[in-house]
């Protein structure tokens, strides 16, 4: 078992489905008649050619690299937060009506601002707690509950854009586009991007691995996560802890979603969450739960996406080939971690023989 | 068809399961497989129908030696069992479920199939209904269900677990008639595994009992309809000493002075999907012991988890120190002192894939930040303290039973009210038993109340000061623990209440 964890084994599993994915990659470019150097470099040249181009990819990987250590924290009480989608939407939601609602004085731009950002948050709260209320107390599977909050804060969207938002002279697509004061400013005109949003994201990226290894508040979470049952009986509150990561998660989503809104479109669109939710789930599922990762898996994921869209322009494939790039390589990383699994389970057989026998004496002999 | 085991062997671990166990099964005969808990029957029949594999030892069906490498398998050549739940799809008609096991055709033929079912029915006299959706029938028609469906698949030989649980008195009627009919008209060999002195006696031919893995003894039964007391009385008791064996250890009750009351139990009724418990009522003292005895799902289990607010009461009161805490919830006993520990620990009490200092960390760091080093140093010192064989950093899944039940204690809050205990010694080797109790023993003396249940007769008598025996919900109190035997607790367990 230990040396798939450590050494040489565990890089073979971090490396090989890496060259294999791009091997197949190069296959399926190469079937549609390209070179798969050349759409390599297309992708990099879209990704990081100049400045704005890099603030491209920054402005993807905050609300994803913010949602996927929300999922992390979801993940990490044994939860399916699927519902992530919906809470981002939720977020961009109450977020834009903000927007749309203040207009405060120059000099308290910056009041207005996080005004914004709390009520972004507050959504993403309310939207991930409605999901854990269902669940804790009505019984209903998060992933079902997570669904139909989904679904539920997209028509809310596009009611929203066709009635009380529907723009002057404009048509059902979007909000009338948000005033200055009701935007995450930006870095530069070279650096279209964020500060403040890098730097929520850089505290939550790092603080929450931070808090998960040091407080008792992620040692319930990580208890609840393994053994509901079990960690009820040593005096965890599996309730409440589990309301919490909702919460948590709810409220990074929450912030993802009002800069969606605040920065990258400076309007409110139903398509606003555009699927970093269920990116984030690919996100921490490639991450192993191994917190350190997921900035960095999320700015690949981010780079491929955002350097894609130069396809099109330079060599009239479509954008989506990223998409198909990208699903290669989960699927071949997930089928890789399926085999270690694997692996690991026959080597613990081997090794804890005598333990598994007496556990499975105890199922055994009831007779 | 006959079947005959030869020297079978199965081993979990330390314990030998089943230990050189040979025995013939003839066509036509009714054979009861009687035993305590953890007697062997159910492994020994687990191997016969192909559940899992013996370790050494022969089948042989007609002679012929035969391996199962799967239930399909056993069925195939015959062999059927049907399981204490039966094994049927929730959502099914009872004609749905009839067909699905059939192997020969993808489109099944429905009416052939409703006309095999309805005559096999009507022919055991029992009353399936095609078009009855399973999930809404009792335990014993999904029984009925299973029967008729392992004979349309050719089952020459049927095993039933524990069938006469959960079932009414008249359903027991109609299944042991449909029994007796398939055996001595049909010629089909039945097993039945049963605990019940009453209902093998009643129904079988012949009865082998088990006991530690080994075969013990086999007792030819009165035939069917002997009323005649003496002799039945005579066979029980027969049974009784093969199925118990040795005599009781001592009661080495310490002379520990019993303060004022803990626990409360007020006309309780609880019920789950097999059992009913009625009208409970008991009263627990400080520094009092008490065992629950019975064998598995007889309603311990139940009652335990009950108390304590891990299952729900339907009517009557717990009460604690005189407040009534029914239905409250497990966090809230616990704040007042009440700990459980159930018999699966890994399953209910520790976390696979926690260390046990995250273990020690979760039941006793009081502040929100963790103190990591300090949280070492103290599991360190509490695993020296309980004797526990392992590491800090290793994770519980990596220690032994018996380890693993220390960390348990050492987990325990230093002086609780009440500790409920499933099964606190389940698969520990002596010496590790014995210390748990002293550990347990040592809080009693400073003032904790101790409700335990377990399958040993001589932990039940050595340590209790009142022993409660559970037979499928009803309970029975022997109050004079010094003074009762082997036999009496060996009637009461096995359901014979009168007798006492």
């Amino acid at each position: 078992m230990r040396n798939l964890n450590s050494g040489p084994g565990r890089l073979a599993f971090v490396l090989l489905p890496v060259l294999l994915s791009l091997l197949l990659a190069a296959l399926l470019v190469l079937a549609v008649g390209r070179e798969p150097q050349e759409v390599l470099q297309k992708i990099w040249q879209g990704a990081f050619r100049n400045t704005r181009s890099f603030a491209g990819v920054l402005n993807f990987w905050i609300p994803l690299t913010l949602a996927s250590v929300g999922l992390y924290v979801t993940f990490r009480a044994g939860l399916w937060n699927i519902g992530i989608e919906g809470q981002i939407l939720a977020g961009a939601i109450f977020a834009s009506a903000g927007a749309l609602t203040f207009d405060f004085p120059p000099e308290f731009a910056p009041l207005q601002l996080l005004l914004q950002i709390l009520l972004g948050i507050l959504g993403g709260m309310v939207w991930a707690g409605i999901t854990g209320a269902l669940k804790i107390w009505l019984g209903v599977n998060e992933i079902f509950g997570g669904m139909a909050l989904n679904a539920l804060a997209g028509v809310w969207g596009i009611y929203l854009i066709s009635g009380p938002w529907y723009p002057e002279g404009g048509s059902a697509q979007q909000s009338r586009p948000f005033l200055e004061n009701a935007l995450y400013p930006p870095l530069s005109r070279e650096w279209p991007v964020g500060l403040l949003a890098i730097a929520m994201t850089a505290v939550a990226m790092v603080l929450v691995p931070l808090v998960m290894a040091r407080t008792r508040w992620g040692l319930q979470l990580k208890a609840t996560g393994s053994n509901p049952r079990s960690a009820l009986l040593l005096g965890v509150p599996t309730s409440r802890v589990a309301m919490s990561a909702f919460l948590v998660c709810g409220a990074l989503a929450g912030i993802a979603g009002s800069y969606r809104v605040m920065f990258t479109y400076g309007s409110f669109r139903p398509l606003v969450a555009g699927g970093i939710g269920f990116l984030g789930l690919l996100v921490v599922l490639l991450s192993t739960m191994k917190p350190l990762w997921i900035p960095l898996i999320a700015f690949v994921f981010s780079a491929i996406l955002a350097g894609s869209t130069r396809l099109r322009v330079s060599l009239q494939l479509d954008s989506s080939l990223a998409g198909v790039l990208q699903g290669t390589l989960v699927l071949v990383f997930i089928l890789f971690q399926g085999l270690r699994q694997r692996l690991e389970a026959r080597r613990g057989d081997q090794a804890g023989d005598a333990s598994q026998a007496s556990a499975s004496s105890q199922s055994g002999l009831t007779g | 068809m006959d079947i005959e085991l030869r020297n079978i062997h199965k081993r979990f671990g330390p314990v030998h399961a089943n230990n050189d166990i040979s025995v013939v099964f003839p066509a036509g005969r009714i054979t009861g497989i009687l035993g305590e808990n953890g007697a062997g029957k159910s492994t020994l029949m687990k191997i016969l129908s192909g559940y899992q594999p013996a370790d050494r030892g022969d089948i042989l069906v007609d002679g012929e030696a035969s391996r199962f490498s799967s239930p399909e398998d056993a069925i195939e050549e015959g062999i059927g069992m049907l399981q204490q739940d039966p094994l049927d799809v929730g959502a099914f008609t009872t004609l749905e479920n009839f067909v699905y096991g059939r192997p020969e055709r993808v489109l099944p033929d429905w009416q052939a199939a409703r006309k095999d079912l309805e005559e096999a029915s009507a022919h055991l006299g029992f009353d399936l209904e095609a078009e009855a959706p399973v999930e809404r029938m009792s335990i014993a028609l999904r029984q009925q269900l299973e029967i008729v469906r392992l004979l349309a698949l050719g089952v020459k030989a049927l095993i039933l677990d524990e069938p006469t649980t959960g079932i009414s008195a008249e359903q027991k009627q109609t299944l042991f008639a449909a029994l007796q009919q398939l055996a001595h008209r049909d010629g089909v060999i039945i097993l039945l595994v049963s605990h019940k002195l009453e209902d093998v006696i009643t129904l079988c031919d012949k009865v082998v009992v088990l006991r530690d893995g080994r075969r013990i003894g086999e007792e030819d039964m009165p035939a069917p309809g002997e009323t005649d007391p003496a002799t039945l009385e005579k066979i029980k008791s027969q049974l009784v000493h093969l199925m118990f064996g040795q005599e009781l250890g001592p009661h080495v009750r310490l002379d520990v002075p019993l303060d004022k009351v803990v626990l409360q139990l007020d006309n309780l009724n609880l019920r789950d999907r097999r059992l009913q418990i009625e009208n409970l009522n008991l009263s627990l003292r400080q520094g009092e012991v008490v065992g629950l005895a019975g064998l598995d799902n007889s309603g311990q289990g139940l009652t335990m988890r009950a108390i304590c607010g891990l299952e729900s009461v339907s009517s009557g009161r717990v009460l604690l120190e005189g407040e009534d805490m029914t239905n409250r919830s497990y966090r809230s006993f616990l704040h007042r002192g009440v700990v459980f520990g159930a018999a699966g620990r890994l399953e209910e009490g520790l976390i696979a894939g926690l260390t046990l200092t995250e273990h020690m960390a979760l039941v006793r760091s009081e502040r929100a930040v963790l103190d990591w080093p300090a949280l070492e140093s103290y599991t360190r010192d509490s695993l020296k303290h309980y004797d526990v064989r392992g590491e800090a950093e290793d994770r519980i899944e990596q220690l032994s039973g018996g380890n693993q039940q220390r960390v348990l204690m050492a987990l325990l809050p230093a002086n609780p009210q009440l500790l409920i205990l499933e099964q606190p010694t389940r698969g520990l080797d002596v010496e590790s038993a014995r210390w748990i109790w002293q550990q347990l023993l040592e809080r009693r003396e400073g003032g904790t109340a101790i409700l335990f249940s377990s399958a040993e007769l001589d932990e039940l008598v050595a340590y209790s000061d009142r022993i409660l025996v559970f037979h499928a919900g009803r309970v029975h109190e022997v109050s004079d623990v010094a003074a009762t035997t082997i036999d009496e607790l060996g009637y009461l367990i096995g359901g014979e209440f009168k007798q006492v």
